[in-house]
Formats: C-alpha cells, sequence, structure tokens
C-alpha cells in the first residue's frame, strides 16, 4: 500500500480518523482543566460530533472500500455514523446538568463517550470479522467504565463489574464464532466469506454454522435478547442514568448493526439452520422482556426490561433475513424501528434525569404522582413516549411497529407477528400505568429545571408525532439510500 | 511429523467450553475473569491453527488484535475488581446483590 493509498483511504474514513484525533485532543484539554470546570468539555465533545455529523453528510453516495477492504463506506455506514453521532449529542446533552448535580462531573465522561460512539460507527462500517470484533470492544470497553462512574457508590460499582463480565464473556463468544468462520472459510472478509460459501470450498459446513451461532450468541448479549438478557435490569440500574441512557441507545443500536452486517451480508447461506434460532429466542424476548416489566416498581428497571422487549421485536423482523425477496425490506425495517425506539427512548431517559435526586431517590413509580399537575408540559411528553412504546398511534412507534409486522407477516411467520402483536397488548399495561400515576394520583413531585433536558424532551416528543405525518416517504428514502449495498 | 488439525481445533473447543464453564460457576470475581481470557486464549489457538493450515497471516495478525484487547479489558476489569475491594472488601459475586427487583 503506497503512501497515496493510504492517504486516500484516510480521507474516505475521514469521519473516524477526525473522531479519533478529536477525542486524543479532548484528552489533552481535560488534563489542563481544574477540577471544578470539568463541563467545558461537554460543548467542545458536542462540537467534534457535530462536525463528525457534517462530515459523515458529505459522503453521501460514496460507495467505497477502504484499507484494503476492512470498513465500507456506502449507505449504511454513513446513516448508522449519523445516528451514532445523534445519540452521542444527546448523550452530551442529558449528562451536562446531571453529572454536576449529581457530583460526577468529571472529564472522562465525555471522552470515553466520544471512544465509544468511535466505535459504534466502526460496527456500522465493518466489512471484515476482524473490524467487527475491534469495533465491538472500542465501543464496550468506555461503556464497561462510564457504567461504573459513580464510585465508590455499590450500585454503580456493581453495574460496571457485572457489564463488563458479561461483556467480555460475549466477546469471548463472537471471538471464538470468528476463529471457526474463519478456520472453515481461510478469510476474515465478509465479501471472502461469502464467495468461499458461494463456490462451495466450505472446509466444513456444520463447523461454519456452530461459528455463526456463536457470533449470534455473543451479539444477543451486546443487544440484550432472552436468555442472555440477565445484565441489563442491573446495569441500567445501577449506571447513572445518563450513561445508562446513552448506552441503552448506542449499544443496542451497534449490536444490531453488527447482527444485519453479519447474518444478512456475510451468513444468507445459514439462514435455514439460524432462522429457527432467530424464531424461538425473538418469541422468549418478547415475552418475558414484557411480562416481567409488568412487576416493576423502579422506572430504570421498567425501561429495562422494555429495552429488553423492544430488542425482541427488532430481531423479529430478522427471521426473514434468509429469504432474498424480504431481506432488503427486513433491514430497512429494523433500521426504521431503530430509530423510532431511539427517539423514544431517549425522551423517556429525559424525563427520568428530569425527576431524579440524589442517592437514587425519585425512580420509583409512585414519584411519578401528580406530574400533571405541577408540569403539564413534562407529563404530556411522558404519555407520548409511552404511547410510542406502546405502538399506540399517532406516533413513531406506532408506524415502526407497523412496518415490522408487515414484514413478518410476509415472510409467513404469522405466530410470530401473533406473539409479537399479544406482547404488546400485554406492554400496554405498564406503560400506561406510568400515565395513569402522572395523571390519576396525587403528589408534589419536585422536578429539576434543565434546559438541554426539556429540549431533549420537548423535541423528541413533537417529532414522535410529526414524522408519522412523513413516514412513508422516510420509510422508502431510507429503504433506497441505506440498502443500495445489501 | 505433522499433527493434524482438528486435534488443535479439538483442544481450542475443549479450552473454550472450560471457559464458559468456569465463567459460569466460579463466583469468585478474579477466577471468572481468568476464565474470561481462556475463552479467548482458546479461540487464539484455534486462530494460529487454522493460519498454518491455509499458510495465511490474516489468523496469525487476528491473535494479535485479540491479545491487545485483552490487554486492555484487564486494565479496565482489574481495575473496577479493585474498586470493588476498597468498597466492600469482598469480590465474591454472590456478595454483589445490592440491585434486586
Amino acid at each position: 500500500m503506497s503512501i497515496q493509498e493510504f492517504l486516500r483511504d484516510l480521507t474516505y474514513l475521514l469521519p473516524f480518523t477526525y473522531l479519533v484525533s478529536w477525542a486524543a485532543v479532548l484528552l489533552i484539554v481535560d488534563l489542563f482543566l481544574p477540577d471544578d470546570r470539568k463541563g467545558l468539555l461537554a460543548p467542545l465533545a458536542a462540537l467534534g460530533m457535530a462536525v463528525g455529523i457534517g462530515l459523515s453528510i458529505l459522503q453521501v453516495g460514496q460507495q467505497q472500500a477502504a484499507f484494503n477492504g476492512l470498513a465500507m463506506v456506502d449507505g449504511f455506514s454513513i446513516f448508522m455514523n449519523v445516528l451514532f453521532l445523534g445519540i452521542g449529542l444527546v448523550g452530551v446533552a442529558l449528562a451536562y446538568d446531571y453529572l454536576k448535580r449529581m457530583g460526577l462531573e468529571r472529564g472522562e465522561y465525555y471522552i470515553l463517550l466520544v471512544f465509544s460512539i468511535t466505535g459504534m460507527m466502526l460496527m456500522g462500517s465493518a466489512n471484515d470479522l476482524i473490524m467487527v470484533f475491534l469495533a465491538l470492544e472500542l465501543l464496550s470497553i468506555p461503556l464497561y467504565v462510564l457504567s461504573g462512574l459513580a464510585r465508590p457508590q455499590q450500585a454503580s460499582e456493581e453495574a460496571g463489574i457485572k457489564y463488563f463480565l458479561m461483556g467480555a464473556f460475549a466477546s469471548g463468544f463472537v471471538v471464538f464464532g470468528i476463529a471457526l468462520i474463519f478456520g472453515m472459510t481461510g478469510t476474515t472478509s465478509i465479501p471472502g466469506i461469502v464467495s468461499t460459501v458461494s463456490s462451495g470450498t466450505l472446509l466444513n459446513p456444520l463447523i461454519f454454522t456452530v461459528g455463526g451461532g456463536l457470533m449470534l450468541v455473543g451479539l444477543g448479549f451486546k443487544v440484550a435478547v432472552v436468555p442472555f438478557h440477565m445484565w441489563t435490569p442491573d446495569v441500567y440500574e445501577g449506571a447513572p442514568s445518563a450513561v445508562t441512557a446513552f448506552m441503552s441507545n448506542g449499544a443496542k443500536a451497534a449490536g444490531f448493526a453488527a447482527l444485519i452486517r453479519v447474518l444478512v451480508v456475510a451468513l444468507p447461506s445459514i439462514a435455514t439452520d439460524l432462522t429457527p434460532v432467530i424464531w424461538i429466542i425473538a418469541a422468549l424476548t418478547m415475552i418475558l422482556g414484557n411480562v416481567v416489566a409488568i412487576a416493576q416498581r423502579n422506572i430504570k428497571r421498567l425501561l429495562a426490561y422494555s429495552s429488553i422487549a423492544h430488542a425482541g421485536y427488532i430481531l423479529m423482523v430478522l427471521v426473514a433475513y434468509g429469504s432474498a425477496g424480504l431481506a432488503a425490506q427486513a433491514v430497512a425495517a429494523a433500521l426504521f424501528y431503530l430509530v423510532a425506539y431511539t427517539l423514544t427512548n431517549f425522551g423517556a431517559w429525559a424525563v427520568v434525569i428530569a425527576l431524579e435526586k440524589k442517592e437514587g431517590r425519585g425512580l420509583m413509580l409512585e414519584d411519578y404522582s401528580g406530574l400533571g399537575n405541577r408540569h403539564m408540559g413534562l407529563a404530556v411528553a411522558m404519555t407520548i413516549f409511552m404511547l410510542s412504546f406502546t405502538g399506540v398511534p399517532p406516533t413513531l412507534g406506532f408506524v415502526g411497529k407497523f412496518y415490522l409486522f408487515n414484514v413478518v407477516i410476509e415472510g409467513g411467520y404469522i405466530w410470530l407477528a401473533l406473539i409479537g402483536v399479544l406482547t404488546s397488548l400485554v406492554s400496554a399495561y405498564y406503560y400506561l400505568r406510568v400515565v395513569v400515576y402522572m395523571f390519576m394520583r396525587d403528589g408534589e413531585p419536585e422536578v429539576r429545571r434543565d434546559v438541554w433536558v426539556n429540549l431533549t424532551a420537548g423535541v423528541t416528543a413533537a417529532g414522535l408525532v410529526a414524522l408519522t405525518i412523513f413516514a412513508a416517504p422516510l420509510f422508502d428514502w431510507a429503504t433506497r439510500a441505506v440498502l443500495a449495498g445489501f | 511429523m505433522m499433527v493434524p488439525i482438528n486435534y488443535f481445533v479439538a483442544l481450542s473447543g475443549i479450552l473454550f467450553i472450560l471457559g464458559a464453564v468456569g465463567v459460569l460457576v466460579r463466583r469468585n470475581l478474579i477466577v471468572m475473569f481468568m476464565s474470561v481470557e481462556l475463552m479467548l486464549n482458546a479461540a487464539n489457538l484455534a486462530f494460529v491453527a487454522y493460519a498454518r493450515h491455509y499458510l495465511s497471516m490474516d489468523g496469525q495478525v487476528f491473535v494479535f488484535f485479540v491479545i491487545a484487547v485483552a490487554a486492555a479489558e484487564v486494565a479496565v476489569g482489574l481495575s473496577m475488581v479493585i474498586a470493588i475491594f476498597r468498597t466492600r472488601q469482598n469480590i465474591n459475586v454472590d456478595d454483589l446483590n445490592s440491585l434486586k427487583g
């Protein structure tokens, strides 16, 4: 590789090279900031990510492989880049006041967040299993540290170590799965795997399938599907709320980005073996996530089980990934739902952050009593989020679920769709209970007034309703723009 | 005499299973952590064995990445274990039960 080619590839991956350098600059800036001024890093990190969004958008329409095909720039990767950088921006907005208030204002938060975002973006661009593994670790390791940010509080430390152990365990599965796939095909490049499989020179198809299954297990841990979900409620509850808000959106979206790349692009040949497994996992996830959520009184745990349930809905659409006619549509539906879920989830976490007090108080459902009387705007926004989680029109959550079920039924998985609809009905019980507490019980909830948190809640709530009008053109656009490569 | 590739893969499979079982049954954080490392190194063994089989460098390179990442994980993991030991004087996972619901 000549130096010219190297520089050319660096410009193809400009959003990454730029963001990593920016994070390194932030590390140096942090060194010179006095302890009480660490908040200055928030606008700097936000500025960096905003520029990153600009750089990503400039790449729209490109279709390039960089560094000997290790990473791809295509519609899918640009879409994911913008989504992840957006998640990062909201992550900074929600954290700024929260960290100050909780006495956690440390420079590490913003720097680790930027590194983690870089890992998520690489996950969307990975075109080689080496990149999938490195991106997975680059996004996870900062998240382990962030979960334990509130040390020496016991809950936060416990969340950190649990997330770390489960994450490292999952990485073990991913690496061993990659090793077996490499062993059967002789290559780690995703196009290389596809061509080896289609030329019929696989060493042993059975071991190849086992490798694919192990990768599915490892990534299943990351996106928290049953039976690999045990860590989720504990980690979501113990980690500082701003971190949980960021992680529940970012890590989930990145996990699905990897699942989509690996399943749809690299492993369509073993779809007949994997589809029944995905079917069962998706069904179990939807049922367990929604049923266990009913028993939760703590809003953070409730949202954790809700996030498990929604991972099930997105996984549900991937059962159709093997049928050539539906794969593109399935990916588009999954991405559309991912965006709808991200907006809803960030909004809900913004409300949680507005109500949280020190030492983990203000997190029970009872603490939401009377919110409708005292703070109408926040309560209405929370109602919209709960309706969007449930999938009630006119919210984006409804449109997203509509597209999901559409693909699943077209694929002929009627029973799975039925389970999805029934569990959505079950979920209405615990989502609407929050609304009942807010509007029909008396209470004097205290709310922290912070402009960024209010802005997040307001914009996501307005977006969830307003975007439903443009849902059909948005979905068509996503299908065409994102799936050029599939 | 060449040792057949299947022997290496079988050994790495056994090591991987030992590691996975270790994470699930052992209750000491450090030992669980060592079991995770065993899983990663089982994968490394499979990588180098297959790399020799194919006479390709890809597998060897992957091993270096895995080693580097494992080192980063060790740094984060051990510092968390130390932080927990400082607050609780104990690193048994069964005693990590302040989060329940």
